[in-house]
Formats: structure tokens, C-alpha cells, sequence
């Protein structure tokens, strides 16, 4: 379990003040200029050592992903967009961070910036989170006036911050759609290559983080890498901010360190499974998108990136959705299924058609109008989606009804079988 | 220009080939001639990958990746036939059939249907798709474009040809995911000139043309390739034709010229060649027209012919007139002895000393190439749209910067306005404007005049002061000829290029039409003539010979009917002076004939009989006579010269082209071309089906 003096996100609950006075007390803006100074070398160095990984989703190794951004020129500058568009279902940890820490965004995002050698930084923030937004913008205010961000900053890189709010569409917390709303045009994913590390935001160098990841940099950088690193497991290193929801008796945001049980994790945060864990049917362990786990697995499985991966699943955002034996675990996915054909883009073909298909299957299956065939044929259907898209949307979509089938069969072919006994009874 | 392009190797299903650096993965697997499928990808549109078909294996790659999309790079092992890519391909089909209707046997795409071919190659005999397809709203897309949005496949060829190509940002997709549709903005038609180029883009049945609807079935068709005659471009057309009847006219791809597309006029007008036709002779008597036969015709005209001087007698010809007929009609003329003739309906001032003096000297392709184009007085867009996609293509890829002098028009690329007057030229020649400054830095400038400019009274004042600017700030050198007379009319050139011109002391168009009035013109032989103004001719004798009664034939005395453009083989030359042949496609309608042989045998009748007795014989006395017409692959544009310049005193003019869909006999008469010219006012007044 993570200690107290560990955690990052001390305001995470919203007790201690979200102003920058109060934001300082808990050390944001504490010399800043110190790391600025060392130079993006260095900070990737120490970001690096870190282990920190993207906490968007995807979890790619965040230095990494800062190394791919080149030099800006004076024809092609560099930009950085924070992607605050958290629509992931289950997930709402950027919402805690935007209202109570927002200047860990701030800090977070000159300090990268200042590693890429971006002048502009635009946190693209989903259009639901109104007040988020009102929050963001009074912390940038302050900020401005504090003389922390525009021009001779104390900061030592000078920089301007725009908000700029999107209109609730899911795909658009995918960076390249991302882009594409920011510019102005209809949020599609773009093809890649060529990566928006290169050809990003009006056609130059952009890099996109997701707040928490600029959140936790300048305590990493201020603690140390080996501080983060001796945290979490060896690929999951640091602690990192849970979403707990579902079937449990106190729902709630917690930091928590990787590594730890995800029963261990229920039970000491959210108040355990309603019932008892005894109750628990199945998990979702990191948002919408990853694949479905039944009890038996989460009785001994860890919150870690190589552990939930080798159960087939995800860590994803770190949204654990908590289902108990009183939901049809059928109804769940086909629920998720319907919102990733309403969120389809509709730009691709597997993922245009494919969304709706499986979601038709699913909804006749949920009553058990379908024939045990079929149950393979869904399967194929989410393998001709997954991988064959223009962006990840198409797994994503795949994969909870990959879930569903890999640990629930017995349960449809149950379904279909009673619906069929008394169809021709 | 013949960059060294470096090769680089790939290896294709286990076979190694060298490709050009640069290629996509797809190119690359067409150069090893192993044939992918695509819906989405189009050569000369942007790259989408959103069709997912053309999914191919790469080594080292979990998935497999969109081949139109991906650079091929050294050593990159590319597998197409593995199962992974089957199986995608398969799979991705089967996605794009689950809701698409079954309605082949009524689909006018049918037969040439990528998703018809693409099926038969990948797809399954059957589906395991049980619920029920998707059903979209028909959309309004104008009288020129059939909608059936059911069948739509969601790859936006239409939509980025619209944005990239056209120009014009009507056409798009809104909705999302499965309930993503395109549709015209707020559902108008489609107001570009290009428009129709967005049927033969759908891969599928979704965009059909709506005057060919439910009239043939493509494998029911005769392909001719011929020539278009609506503007001066000399776009390739294929005409297809079915029991005589032109059934649909579509483009042949030609680099130099139309690239793939096709104006809509070139495309659509073809139903006027069905109606209004002059199908056999005619003469007026009692004020009446009577239908007579071919011989009574000829003696009806020769009579009056011979009865005045040679004085009295003029000839005119006009836009659609092929090189053959003006030049026998020119032959005839000079055996009577008239001087009195013109090609020019317009009067625009044209001088003839050298080829390069009247034509679009940087010829089409090369416009990728200008950096800077100056537009005088023309209306580019609807002149010759094929030129002004052309142009748009430099402006967005090749960093062309246009300005303009004359009435403003949108060209649908961005243009630097400098006034509407045209003496502003003076001022550019001089150098006290601020744009000679842009031109003394071009490197490769160019100058487009228009015909408006040229028919304007100024019209030899405009000529010349840019023949001045053209060689004060390098319009001409090395082998960059920047200077460009941008023609109207399909005949022009050729009537220019065999001297249908007035001879010494000849009168040109305006002096012929005065003279009539005056009554000193007596007859005048109209070849086509239509866009003259009729009024003056109302005391004078008449022949007019074409294919269409229009406005000129309800004033002739003798009718000679005459076969169009899609009924003969004929020469028509290009703005920029390219000689190319149409072909017969059908028959001319009754006892309408070939011009040149109308001509011919009037000639014999007049006793003044020309030597030409096949088509061969015309042709080869004009290779014989004009240095440009020995060798038609490649365009003689003479010696390049020095002309003074005068000044240009008012400069005002009017553009000559207000209703871009009517601007000929067989446009007139096409009810499609009708409906377009009500469409551009009030898009919702034609019927909605």
C-alpha cells in the first residue's frame, strides 16, 4: 500500500485548496526554474529511469515518447497538447486532478514543454467537464498573473497555455482525432505513420500527454527517479491514481501504488464488494475497453501492466469497474458495446460496420435470440476488427466481448438455449 | 528536369523488385504488378486508408497495414497473398457488404462496380449478417448526380475530390459512425462545373449519373474515344453509345490534358445531340421554311451565290466548326473571290503571324510549373474548368500564386484582385504598380488573357500591352513560354491555324455584320454560326450549315444539316494548339451529312469544285500547307516575336461567359444543360426523386 508521504495528489479529494497559494503549500512551483534549467536531456534522463509510463491508457514508456519529438524549427514549431478528454467509461481521475490539483497540469506541462521546446501548450479538455474547465482556466489565470506562465516567467521557459474545450465526442481522447478537433475539422483519427511526434497539430511536432502523466513529472523530478522507481513493480514503477466504480460500497478515486491486489485494493478503498467479495461475478479492470476478468482471476491477480496483460486483460486507465452477481454480465458488455458503436467514428470500415454488427448479435444474445454458432461467428467478427483499423478504437471495441466470450461462454450458450427450449416448447 | 530518382529494393512476395524512393507500399506492389484492392485510394486524391482493403503484410508488423498509406522502404519484406492479409481483406469485405443492398440487377453501377469485382475476387457466397441493413436517406445533389446514399461505402472519394479538386467545399459526411452520411451541404446541388467527375469516382452505385439513369447497361455499350468539343480544352472523352444513340459521354484519362475529370457540360450535354436537329435540308420561301431535298438545297443557295459579286459574299463560322469544314469553306471563299470571313465570333483581336501568337503557349500540364500566373480577364472557372482545377492544383501543390485583372469571379483558389479595369496593365508594364515587382522576381510567370478581354473594344490594346509585359519581364525564355491566350471555342484555333481569318482588305466579324446592315453584304455563309447577333443579318441571304436549329438557323434561307461532334471524324485543336480527331461514335440523324462534304459539294454545284475527294485528301493538302499539321503528337508553336505596345485606353470589358451550361448549339438544346442553368439559381426547383 502506498504510504501517505508517497502520494502525489495530496489535494486528490479537494480539502486542501485548489488555488495556487494553496497549491504551493504542497510544493507546485517549488523552483521549477531548477528543473527547466538542467536541460530536456537531463529530464528525460530522470523520466526515464523513473519508469513512468503514458497514464492514458496505452501505457507507453513517456520518455520515450518525448525522445521521438524533434527540434523545433522556426517554420515548424513544436506544440504541446495535453489531452484531457477523459471519456474512457469507468475512468474520472483527470476530473479530480483538473479540479484539485490543477497546477500539477500546469507545472507538468512547462516542464515538458520546455523538454521539447514547445512555446504553446493546448490542453484539450472534454466539453462535459465544464466546471473542470472553469477550474483549469482560474489556476492558468493565476498562474499568468503569478508571472509563472507567458512572458519572463520565473519559471525560466516562457510559454502561453490555451484551453480549448471539445464536445464530447470519445474518439477525440484519441490523439490524432485529437488533433483533427483541435485544428477545427471533424474528430477522425488521422493514419499514422506518420506520428504526431513529427507531423502533429497544424503539421508540426506535437506531443501528446495525458494529464496525469504531466501531473506526476514534477514530483518525480523533485523526488527523484528512484524514488518513483521503488515504487510499483518493475515495469508498472510509481504510484498512479484508481478510479473504482461498480458494485462497491464506497465508489471513490484513490492513489495507489501498482502492484497491489485488486481485492486488496476494493476491499481497503471502496468498502468492499456489495455482499462481500463472495458476491463479486467479474471486473473490469482498467475502463470499458479492457477485457472483462471473473472472480476466480481476480482473486490473486495484481494491479500492474504484466500481470493483468497475462491475464489477457488491461490496466488501461486504471478504471476498475466492480460487477456483482445481481448484473447480467451479458447486458454489461452489450451495454459497453452499444456506446462503441454510438462512438464510432464511422471513418474506417471494420469499426464502422463491425461496431453495430456485434452489438446486434450481442443485444439478441442478451435474451438468448441467437443460435451457439453464432457465439464463434462474434468472436471472428471482433478478430476482423481488432488490428485492422485506422486507430485503436477497433480493439478497443474487440476486446470487451472478446472478455465476455473467453470467460462467460457457458453463460450465453446457457441463455440460448433456454430461450430456445421455450420458442419451441 | 530529369532528376536522378533513386531506386530502392523491396521485396514482394518473395520476389525482389527496385522501386522508386518515395512510393507508397501500394505503388510498389503495382509495380511487381500484383494487383491490390482499393476503394478509398484514388491516385489523384489525397490518401484516406479508410477503406481498409488494401491491407497488406509487412514483416516486423503485428498487423497488417494500409498499403496506400504506408512508404515503402528499403528491404521491406511485403507480403499480399499471406493468410493474415486473406483473411483481412475477407473480413473487411464482408463489413462492407453486410450493409450494402443486394440490388445489383437495378444498379446502374453494376457491371462496373469496384465492389462487384472486389466481391467476386474476396467474397463470400453468402452472409452471416442476420439483422437488418442499414437504409439512408436519398440526398439532393442536383440534376446531374442520382443518389442512393443506401448503397454508399463511406470512402469519401466524392467528398475529397469535391474539397481537393473541385473546389468546392459542398460536398461531406456528418454523422458518425454507422449513421455516417454524405451529403451536399444542406442538401443543394452541387454547384461545381466538375461535378459530375463524382460519379465516376464512387467505387460503387451510390453516385450514378441521374440523365444515363436506368438507360443502359454498361456491358450494352459501344465505346468511341473521341474528343470534346464544349470549350477549347480538347478534354478525351469516351463516348458510349447504344442503337445510334449517344448514351453517356466519360473521360479518358490524357495527362496532358484533362488529367481524369471531365466538365460537366462536356459530360452532360450529349442529350442535345437528340434533340433540335437539323435532320435534312431546308430553304425559305414565302418566308417559310421547307423541307426539300439535298440538290434542291444546293441550287436554291447557288443561285443567290452567283447572283451577287464576290464583294457581297461572306463567311462566317462558328464554335463547334472542325478544321476540315472551315477549311474547304475558307477554299470555296477564295475561289469566289470573297475575302470577307471570319472564325471569330466574338471579334476578339488575335493576331495570326506565328502559331505561338494565339495560343495557350505553356500548354496545360506545364501550368504546374508557373510560380506566378497572371489572369486577364477571364473567367478561368467557367471558360475552361478542366484549366482552373489545373491552376487550383498548382495553387495547392506547387505554390502557384494567382492574381487577377477584370471582373472578379470565384476561381475557387485564393487570387490577389488587382481591379477590375484592365488599363491597369499599363501601369504593370510601366512598373509603377506594385505587382511588376512580384513578376520581375517569377521565375517561371505566366499570363492567361481571356477572349473577353480580347472582344473588348480594347481588345488590340490589351493584346499587345501583355505581349509587352510578357517580354519585359521574361514570360518567354529558355524553353518557357509563359504567354497564354485562354480560347472559349472548340474551332477556334483551327480556324485561326488554316487562316479563317479576313483576307487583305477582307472585313473581319463586326465589319461583315455592319455591312449586312448596310445592306453591302448580300450573303453569308454561316458555318455553324450561332453566337452572332441575328438581327443584323434580316435583309441578307442566309446559308447557314450545322447540326442544331438554332438561333441562326430561324433566319437562314438554306439550311444545309450538318453531323456534330459525336458523328464524324473531324480535327479540333486545343487552346494550346494540340491537334486531336474526334471520332464517330453514331450516325448523323437523317439526311444531315459531314460539313466538310456539304461544303465539297457545293463547290461542285457552284462550279468551283474543290480537289478533295476523300477526308484523306483535305488532310494530307493541310499537311502540305501548314508545317503544324504534319505531325499531331507534337505542338509547333512557331517563332516567338517582338510586338509593340499600345496602351490600353478604357479597359473595360464584359466576361463572355454568364450561363457556363449553355453556351453552344448542342448545350442549348440539352434538357440536362436546362436544368442546370435553373439549378444554379434555385437549387430546389427541380424535381426531387
Amino acid at each position: 500500500m502506498l504510504k501517505d508521504k508517497d502520494r502525489i495528489f495530496k489535494n486528490l479529494y479537494g480539502t486542501l485548496g485548489a488555488g495556487l497559494k494553496d497549491a504551493q503549500k504542497r510544493g507546485d512551483w517549488d523552483d521549477t526554474k531548477k528543473y527547466v534549467t538542467k536541460g530536456s536531456s537531463w529530464i528525460i534522463e530522470e523520466i526515464k529511469k523513473s519508469g513512468l509510463r503514458g497514464r492514458g491508457g496505452a501505457g507507453f514508456p513517456t520518455a520515450t515518447k518525448w525522445g521521438f519529438v524533434p527540434k523545433p524549427t522556426k517554420e515548424k514549431p513544436a506544440y504541446l497538447v495535453v489531452n484531457a478528454d477523459e471519456s474512457e467509461p469507468g475512468t474520472c481521475k483527470d476530473r479530480d486532478i483538473l479540479r484539485h490539483e490543477p497546477h500539477k497540469v500546469l507545472e507538468g506541462s512547462v516542464i515538458t514543454a520546455s523538454v521539447i521546446g514547445a512555446r504553446v501548450a493546448y490542453i484539450y479538455i472534454r466539453g462535459e467537464y465544464f466546471h473542470e474547465a472553469n477550474c483549469l482556466q482560474s489556476a492558468i489565470d493565476e498562474a499568468y498573473d503569478a508571472g509563472l506562465l507567458g512572458k519572463n516567467t520565473k519559471t525560466g521557459w516562457d510559454m502561453d497555455i490555451y484551453i480549448h474545450r471539445g464536445a464530447g465526442a470519445y474518439i477525440c481522447g484519441e490523439e490524432t482525432a485529437l488533433l483533427e478537433s483541435l485544428e477545427g475539422y471533424k474528430g477522425m483519427p488521422r493514419l499514422k505513420p506518420p506520428f504526431p511526434a513529427v507531423v502533429g497539430l497544424y503539421g508540426c511536432p506535437t506531443l501528446v500527454n495525458n494529464v496525469e502523466t504531466l501531473s506526476v513529472v514534477p514530483s518525480i523530478l523533485r523526488r527523484g527517479a528512484d524514488w518513483h522507481r521503488s515504487i510499483g513493480t518493475e515495469q508498472s514503477a510509481g504510484p498512479k491514481i484508481f478510479c473504482i466504480s461498480g458494485h462497491v460500497n464506497t465508489p471513490c478515486n484513490v492513489e495507489e501504488s501498482f502492484g497491489i491486489s485488486i481485492k486488496e485494493m476494493i476491499e481497503k478503498h471502496a468498502g468492499g464488494v456489495r455482499g462481500g467479495w463472495d458476491n463479486l461475478l467479474a471486473i473490469i479492470p482498467g475502463g470499458s475497453t479492457t477485457p472483462v476478468i471473473p472472480k476466480n482471476i481476480c482473486d490473486k491477480i495484481t494491479l500492474d501492466y504484466e500481470s493483468l496483460m497475462k491475464a489477457q486483460s488491461g490496466l488501461g486507465t486504471g478504471a476498475i469497474i466492480v460487477i456483482d452477481k445481481s448484473a447480467d454480465i451479458l447486458k454489461v458488455i452489450t451495454r459497453i458495446a452499444k456506446f462503441y458503436m454510438h462512438e464510432s467514428c464511422g471513418q474506417c470500415t471494420p469499426c464502422r460496420e463491425g461496431t453495430g454488427w456485434m452489438w446486434r448479435v450481442l443485444q439478441r444474445m442478451c435474451v438468448g435470440n441467437a443460435t451457439v454458432p453464432e457465439i464463434d461467428e462474434l468472436w471472428e467478427v471482433t478478430k476482423q476488427i481488432e488490428g485492422h483499423t485506422i486507430c485503436a478504437f477497433g480493439d478497443a471495441a474487440a476486446w470487451p466481448i472478446q472478455g465476455l466470450i473467453r470467460h462467460f461462454r457457458p453463460e450465453i450458450e446457457k441463455r440460448i438455449k433456454k430461450y430456445n427450449a421455450i420458442a419451441t416448447a | 528536369m530529369t532528376e536522378e530518382i533513386k531506386k530502392i529494393q523491396v521485396i514482394i512476395d518473395d520476389k525482389e523488385i527496385d522501386v522508386p524512393e518515395g512510393v507508397t507500399v501500394l505503388q510498389a506492389c503495382e509495380i511487381a504488378e500484383q494487383e491490390i484492392p482499393v476503394f478509398c485510394y484514388h491516385s489523384k486524391l489525397s490518401i484516406a486508408g479508410n477503406c481498409r482493403m488494401c491491407l497488406v503484410q509487412v514483416e516486423g508488423k503485428r498487423n497488417p497495414i494500409a498499403s496506400c498509406a504506408m512508404q515503402a522502404s528499403h528491404g521491406m519484406k511485403i507480403s499480399t497473398k499471406s493468410e493474415m492479409v486473406t483473411k483481412a481483406r475477407k473480413g473487411n469485405l464482408e463489413f462492407l457488404l453486410i450493409n450494402h443492398p443486394l440490388d445489383c440487377p437495378v444498379c446502374d453501377q453494376g457491371g462496373e462496380c469496384d465492389l462487384q469485382d472486389i466481391t467476386m475476387a474476396y467474397g463470400p457466397s453468402s452472409s452471416r449478417f442476420k439483422d437488418n441493413k442499414r437504409a439512408v436517406k436519398n440526398k439532393n445533389f442536383g440534376p446531374l448526380i442520382k443518389t442512393e446514399m443506401t448503397r454508399c461505402i463511406h470512402c469519401t472519394r466524392c467528398v475529397r475530390f469535391a474539397t481537393e479538386v473541385a473546389g468546392a467545399e459542398e460536398v461531406g459526411a456528418f454523422g458518425r459512425g454507422e449513421d455516417m452520411e454524405i451529403s451536399s451541404y444542406l442538401e443543394q446541388a452541387v454547384t461545381s462545373e466538375l461535378s459530375g467527375n463524382m460519379i465516376d469516382l464512387c467505387p460503387v452505385g451510390a453516385l450514378t449519373s441521374k440523365p444515363y439513369a436506368f438507360k443502359a447497361r454498361s456491358w450494352e455499350l459501344t465505346p468511341t474515344n473521341s474528343i470534346d468539343v464544349m470549350d477549347a480544352v480538347g478534354s478525351n472523352i469516351r463516348v458510349d453509345s447504344k442503337n445510334n444513340e449517344v448514351m453517356r459521354i466519360l473521360p479518358i484519362a490524357n495527362e496532358a490534358v484533362n488529367e481524369e475529370w471531365l466538365s460537366d457540360k462536356a459530360r452532360f450535354s450529349y442529350d442535345g445531340l437528340m434533340t433540335q436537329r437539323l435532320d435534312r435540308p431546308y430553304i425559305r420561301q414565302d418566308g417559310k421554311l421547307k423541307a426539300v431535298e439535298w440538290h434542291e438545297a444546293f441550287i436554291f443557295a447557288a443561285k443567290e451565290i452567283k447572283k451577287h459579286n464576290a464583294d457581297e459574299i461572306a463567311a462566317l463560322s462558328g464554335d463547334l466548326a472542325d478544321v476540315e469544314s472551315q477549311f474547304c469553306l475558307k477554299e470555296l471563299m477564295d475561289k469566289i473571290g470573297s475575302l470577307h470571313r471570319d472564325c471569330r465570333q466574338d471579334g476578339a483581336f488575335l493576331p495570326m503571324d506565328e502559331r505561338c501568337d494565339y495560343l495557350f503557349n505553356t500548354t496545360i500540364e506545364s501550368i504546374e510549373q508557373a510560380d506566378h500566373c497572371l489572369i486577364v480577364g477571364s473567367n478561368v472557372r467557367l471558360e475552361a474548368p478542366i484549366i482552373n482545377a489545373r491552376i487550383r492544383k498548382s495553387t495547392l501543390h506547387h505554390g502557384l500564386k494567382v492574381a487577377y485583372v477584370g471582373p472578379s469571379a470565384d476561381l475557387t483558389y485564393k487570387t490577389e484582385s488587382l481591379g477590375d479595369k484592365l488599363s491597369i496593365l499599363n501601369k504593370i508594364l510601366s512598373g509603377s504598380h506594385a505587382y511588376a515587382k512580384t513578376l520581375k522576381e517569377a521565375k517561371n510567370p505566366m499570363i492567361i488573357i481571356g477572349q473577353g478581354a480580347l472582344a473588348s473594344p480594347d481588345g488590340e490594346g490589351i493584346y499587345k500591352t501583355c505581349r509587352a509585359i510578357a517580354d519585359k519581364y521574361g514570360f518567354v525564355h529558355d524553353d518557357w513560354n509563359g504567354f497564354n491566350i485562354l480560347h472559349t471555342a472548340a474551332g477556334r484555333v483551327g480556324g485561326l491555324d488554316i487562316g479563317f481569318t479576313p483576307g487583305e482588305k477582307g472585313k473581319d466579324t463586326r465589319k461583315i455584320l455592319q455591312a449586312a446592315e448596310r445592306n453591302e453584304i448580300k450573303v453569308v455563309y454561316l458555318l455553324g454560326a450561332d453566337e452572332i447577333d441575328e438581327d443584323a443579318l434580316k435583309n441578307t441571304f442566309v446559308i447557314y450549315q450545322g447540326s442544331h436549329g438554332d438561333k441562326a438557323a430561324h433566319i437562314a434561307n438554306v439550311i444545309f444539316p450538318a453531323a456534330a461532334y459525336t458523328e464524324k471524324e473531324a480535327l479540333y485543336v486545343n487552346t494550346e494548339g494540340r491537334i486531336q480527331q474526334t471520332r464517330r461514335a453514331v450516325f448523323p440523324p437523317g439526311e444531315a451529312k459531314e460539313d466538310w462534304k456539304i461544303i465539297r459539294a457545293l463547290s461542285e454545284i457552284l462550279h468551283k469544285k474543290l480537289p478533295y475527294d476523300t477526308r484523306k485528301d483535305i488532310l494530307s493538302k493541310l499537311a502540305k500547307t501548314y508545317p503544324a499539321y504534319k505531325d499531331f503528337s507534337r505542338i509547333e508553336k512557331g517563332q516567338w516575336h517582338e510586338i509593340k505596345a499600345i496602351e490600353v485606353r478604357r479597359g473595360m470589358m464584359t466576361l463572355p461567359i454568364n450561363n457556363y451550361y449553355q453556351t453552344n448549339p448542342v448545350a442549348r438544346a440539352s434538357v440536362t444543360m436546362a436544368k442546370c442553368t435553373v439549378g444554379k439559381k434555385d437549387s430546389k426547383s427541380w424535381e426531387k426523386d
